[in-house]
């Protein structure tokens, strides 16, 4: 057979970009890999404005600009397609021990239908990955996580009475968030969601499709997080749409959760911290204390990976604190208005590693900040020094002022900025979980 | 005779030769050199051996070029140009195959459509070795101590070393310990499942040696992979424009600006020794040029056993030498085509023909044609890696037409009953043949075909029984054993003569880094 595409004949490439056009089943979106929503996600995308997500392509903004998506978040609902999270399904006799084992929090404890935010560490007490750990049953447990951790699993379940499965590819997840989520399941969920405690789970139908509904998110607002086969994917996001419509809900892309996420003070794995296992020099790994995952760490629970160094480091005191900093508009201010400007607001949330000084003195650095719309403040989540870790220390954080590196004053604050009642509470009850 | 006198030099004008040239005429020395051959480059040559297509005759791939000699001689000025080869394909019998692409996610999706355990232990694994490669990197830039010898700078030596090593973690340090005695089989097992995943890794570990994937050892030389990604963002690794050969050219433009002469068609026929010390060169044609320094870049054996005299050397050292392991493992063929190859485990014209084509299915195979060697004969299904040249750099063929690069393994230089033309031509159908299995149109594809066993490289390339990296790089012939104990630091037991060729540290491939040593130490320890 000859070549299908080659060049045109007779005209000599100049050089490598001028080399072969491959066929269709080369392109990126081909390449990379599409989510069970991706022909309705696709179709809303009006910015063509895409970005990866653990190997997906997932929407960063949906509109050209992701103000609305950010204000339906906070002001009525955002859709957010959270497919491209890794899900393992962990089942058997040992599961429990088996979780136990691997995380911080205290898995025995946890109730069917319950659901636990928890890191997980290696032997030397420096985090991995963090997720949530849903008991689905007595003995089946689902875990999801930012990265792949299957290997993992698979590893420390040796000689364990458990199966390990990657349901990732099983399961296509949408995130519903914001304070009209719960009215536009009463009304899409016929109730079932209605009662529903923070951090748990319930079963359900909509449009005619089986789901789980869990009360999680990555917003810091009252949220659900809504589960289905694949092949209920569009059933599913219809019905949402539909019953959200009066309720105003919008598609909601990456950018915009990116700001709420801030907001809320969440931390996220490769921005804010790096895995341990994909540190390539110590200096980079961190610990639950140092990254404000100390509350997760459950020392009395008995023999757990890194447990003696989390022990260790619990008595001595960590070295990092990770916190919020609200930088000064005064400062800001008077930076911007010794060159003739007003302050200049970042557009977006940034993810890149900002110097925070005391003094002259570096002692920390942010990971990543934004201009809160909601709060109307500059915020960022911060990388401290214990001795300068303390809520209320005053610091400053570097700006680039008209191409000059200035420091603006920051104060130490608690990093959820953000973190209405509506969360947490259900207006039937005073739900404390 | 005063007229041919001058400061240094070099006999070889392989890219090891070159480097060390470009260096002491950049440190004012007046330097000549000497190749034998109407070309420059020795092993990293591309020659036109038809018309309008270019062959990278021997080596295809620049994998460790050392970064700092493309800066300090600026090699990307006198035209060096470094082009991505990202993906490797390995064709199956089955008509499956496994890509290895450039992209993470592309590599991890494909990964896990053979073993999902396998796509997360790759990132881990390669982590690992990343690691391992930055530890011992500064290796490869060193000039070996001698570890028979008290001298404090010897002494010190040894000492940053330790240092060094100590400074690793734990994990680190034992994986290190198990690259240095494991071999590639045995330490992939303990981490993925999918055999052509295995073996196509295991390939790096077996390239230039006469040892198996089974053979202990052979872990060590999977490490060298990885060096190159730590220069990943220099992008030291890749394909040379104008082929293999262009490296050489850009390392002799500097040379030559920096005032070095260079002469083709020089060869030399010995060193001149008078008074127990080196002074200079007779050619083959007759002339002699005398200076303080001579520099020899060709392998261990013609360095010692060839150009010297036996009673200049010490016996212990020559009995030395000539126990240096330097057998033949590999040959090449070079096609011009016609079309490119259509693989039936996935037709059509794709990235893939843009990186490397292996065809490692399992250990099995690898060790079965190693088995083949290991009784004198060629592998009848040998291991290759293949790439297509002009997919990279269009220039390397005529317009729609095609150059394909193979190197294959085994091929032993002790072929039993020695090689001839028509044993040659076998061991070139076998590799078509072992080709068509996966890609049935290659062989009517081909316009052009090359055939070099060890024989050939050693008769045309000058290269001791075809040894791609002039002698082994097993552990007892690395670093400070490299090529005898206490001559290791690129000078010789003969005043005056020095060694700068890929027989000494850090051994062979195209790195520059024994021609840039070898200068540092005539050059009294500074460049
Ligand atoms: C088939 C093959 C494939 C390879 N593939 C790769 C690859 O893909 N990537 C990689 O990094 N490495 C590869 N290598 C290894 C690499 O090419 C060599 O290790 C390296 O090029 C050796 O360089 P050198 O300068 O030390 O010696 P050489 O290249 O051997 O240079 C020695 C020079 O001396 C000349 N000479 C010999 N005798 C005389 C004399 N008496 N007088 C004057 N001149 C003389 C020779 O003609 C030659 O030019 C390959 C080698 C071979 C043979």
């Amino acid at each position: 057979m000859s070549p299908r595409v080659f060049g045109r004949p007779g005209v000599r490439p100049e050089g490598p970009e001028l080399l072969p056009v491959f066929p269709p089943e080369y392109t990126a979106a081909a390449v990379l890999r599409t989510t069970p929503f991706h022909r309705r996600t696709e179709a809303l995308c009006e910015a063509g404005n895409w970005r990866r997500w653990s190997g997906f392509l997932a929407a960063s903004s949906y509109e050209l600009h992701h103000d609305r998506e950010y204000w339906a978040i906070r002001n009525s609902a955002g859709l957010i397609d959270v497919s491209p999270l890794h899900k393992y399904r962990i089942q058997g006799v040992d599961a429990e021990r088996l979780l136990d084992r691997l995380v911080t929090r205290n898995v025995a404890k946890c109730a069917i239908h319950q659901v636990l935010y928890t890191p997980w560490c290696d032997e030397a007490g420096k985090v991995m990955d963090d997720g949530t750990l849903c008991r689905l049953a007595d003995d089946v447990f689902r875990l999801t996580s930012a990265l792949p951790n299957l290997r993992w699993l698979l590893d420390n379940a040796r000689g364990l009475n458990v199966q390990i499965e990657d349901v990732s590819d099983a399961l296509a997840a949408l995130a519903l968030q914001g304070p009209n989520a719960r009215a536009i399941l009463t009304e899409a969920a016929g109730g079932v969601a209605d009662d529903l405690g923070y951090f748990r789970l319930t079963e359900g139908a909509i449009g005619g499709a089986p789901v789980q509904i869990t009360r999680t998110g990555y917003t810091g607002d009252l949220g659900y997080e809504i589960w289905t086969e694949p092949q209920h994917a569009l059933t599913l996001w219809d019905a949402l749409m539909a019953a959200g419509r009066a309720h105003r809900v919008v598609p909601a892309g990456l950018l915009a959760l990116d700001v709420a996420r801030v907001e809320a003070g969440l931390i996220l794995i490769e921005v804010d911290y790096v895995p341990s296992h994909q540190a390539v020099i110590e200096a980079r790994k961190s610990s639950p204390y140092e990254i404000g995952m100390g509350w997760t760490v459950k020392l009395d629970k008995p023999g757990f990976v890194g447990r003696d160094a989390l022990m260790a480091e619990r008595a001595r005191g960590p070295e990092w604190e990770f916190k919020g900093l609200e930088v000064s508009w005064d400062a800001m201010e008077s930076l911007y208005g010794a060159v003739g400007l007003p302050p200049q607001l970042p557009s977006e949330g940034w993810r890149t590693s900002v110097p925070v000084y005391a003094g002259n003195r570096q002692v920390g650095y942010a990971t990543s900040g934004c201009w809160s719309p909601l709060l109307k403040k500059y915020i960022a989540l911060a990388h401290l020094q214990t001795p300068h870790s303390a809520t209320g220390t005053h610091l400053s954080m570097e700006i680039t002022v008209e191409h000059h590196r200035k420091k603006a004053a920051a104060r130490v604050v608690e990093p959820q900025f953000f973190n209405p009642d509506r969360k947490r509470s259900n207006p039937g009850r005073a739900d404390r979980s | 005779m005063s007229a041919h006198a001058c400061d240094a030099i070099v006999i070889g004008g392989g890219h090891n030769g070159l480097v060390t040239a470009a260096y002491l005429a950049r440190a004012g020395k007046k330097v000549i050199v000497f190749e034998k051959r109407h070309v420059l480059g020795g092993a990293a040559v591309t020659e036109e051996i038809y018309p309008g297509f270019k062959y990278s005759v021997c080596s295809y791939v620049v994998s460790l070029l050392r970064p700092e000699i493309i800066r300090e001689l600026d090699l990307p000025r006198h035209g060096l140009r470094i082009l991505p080869l990202e993906s490797t394909f390995t064709p199956l019998p089955n008509d499956d195959y496994l890509v290895r692409w450039a992209d993470h996610d592309q590599t991890r999706r494909e990964l896990y459509r053979h073993s999902p355990r396998d796509a997360d232990a790759y990132d881990d694994f390669g982590r690992l070795m990343y690691q391992l490669a930055v530890a011992v990197k500064p290796i490869l830039a060193m000039i070996p101590p001698d570890p028979t010898s008290m001298s404090p700078k010897d002494l010190l030596g040894f000492l940053k070393l330790g240092k060094h090593f100590r400074g690793l973690g734990h994990a680190q340090f034992h994986a290190l310990h198990k690259l240095m005695t494991m071999s590639s089989a045995d330490l992939l097992d303990e981490w993925f499942e999918t055999e052509a995943l295995k073996a196509t890794m295991s390939a790096s570990g077996i390239i230039g040696t006469l040892l198996g994937p089974r053979s202990p050892g052979t872990a060590y030389v999977l490490l060298h992979h990885y060096m190159g990604e730590i220069d990943g963002a220099m992008r030291a690794w890749g394909f040379a424009k104008g082929g293999t050969g262009a490296v050489s050219e850009s390392i002799a433009a500097a040379a030559r600006e920096h005032g070095a002469e260079i002469r083709t068609e020089a060869g030399v026929s010995e060193v001149i020794v008078r008074h127990g010390r080196a002074v200079g060169v007779a050619l083959e044609s007759g002339d002699e040029y005398r200076a303080p320094v001579v520099v020899s870049a060709l392998d261990p054996k013609r360095t010692f056993l060839s150009l010297v005299a036996e009673q200049h050397l010490p016996g212990d050292f020559v009995r030395d030498i000539k126990r240096f392991r330097i057998r033949g493992s590999s040959g090449k063929v070079n096609l011009s085509l016609g079309e490119l190859p259509d693989f039936t485990a996935k037709p059509g014209v794709g990235p893939l023909h843009q990186g490397a084509i292996s065809i490692s299915p399992s250990f099995d195979y690898l060790e079965r044609a190693y088995d083949d060697a290991k009784y004198g004969e060629f592998s009848t299904r040998p291991f290759m890696d293949v790439i297509i040249p002009s997919m990279i750099d269009p220039e390397m063929a005529p317009p729609g037409k095609h150059v394909m690069s193979i190197f294959v393994q085994y091929a032993p230089s002790d072929l039993r009953g020695g090689w001839d033309e028509a044993k040659r031509e076998a061991f070139g159908d076998a590799v078509v043949d072992t080709l068509a299995q996966y890609a049935p149109n290659l062989p009517g594809a081909i316009l052009h075909r090359q055939v070099l066993s060890p024989w050939d490289i050693e008769r045309s390339m000058g290269l001791t029984a075809g040894n791609i990296f002039h002698g082994e790089l097993s552990l007892q012939q690395l670093f400070c054993m490299r090529p005898a104990v206490g001559w290791a630091d690129y000078t010789t037991p003969l005043d005056g003569y020095f060694q700068a060729g890929s027989g000494t540290h850090p051994g062979g491939g195209v790195t520059g880094a024994s021609g840039r040593l070898a200068a540092m130490k005539i050059l009294g320890g500074k460049l």
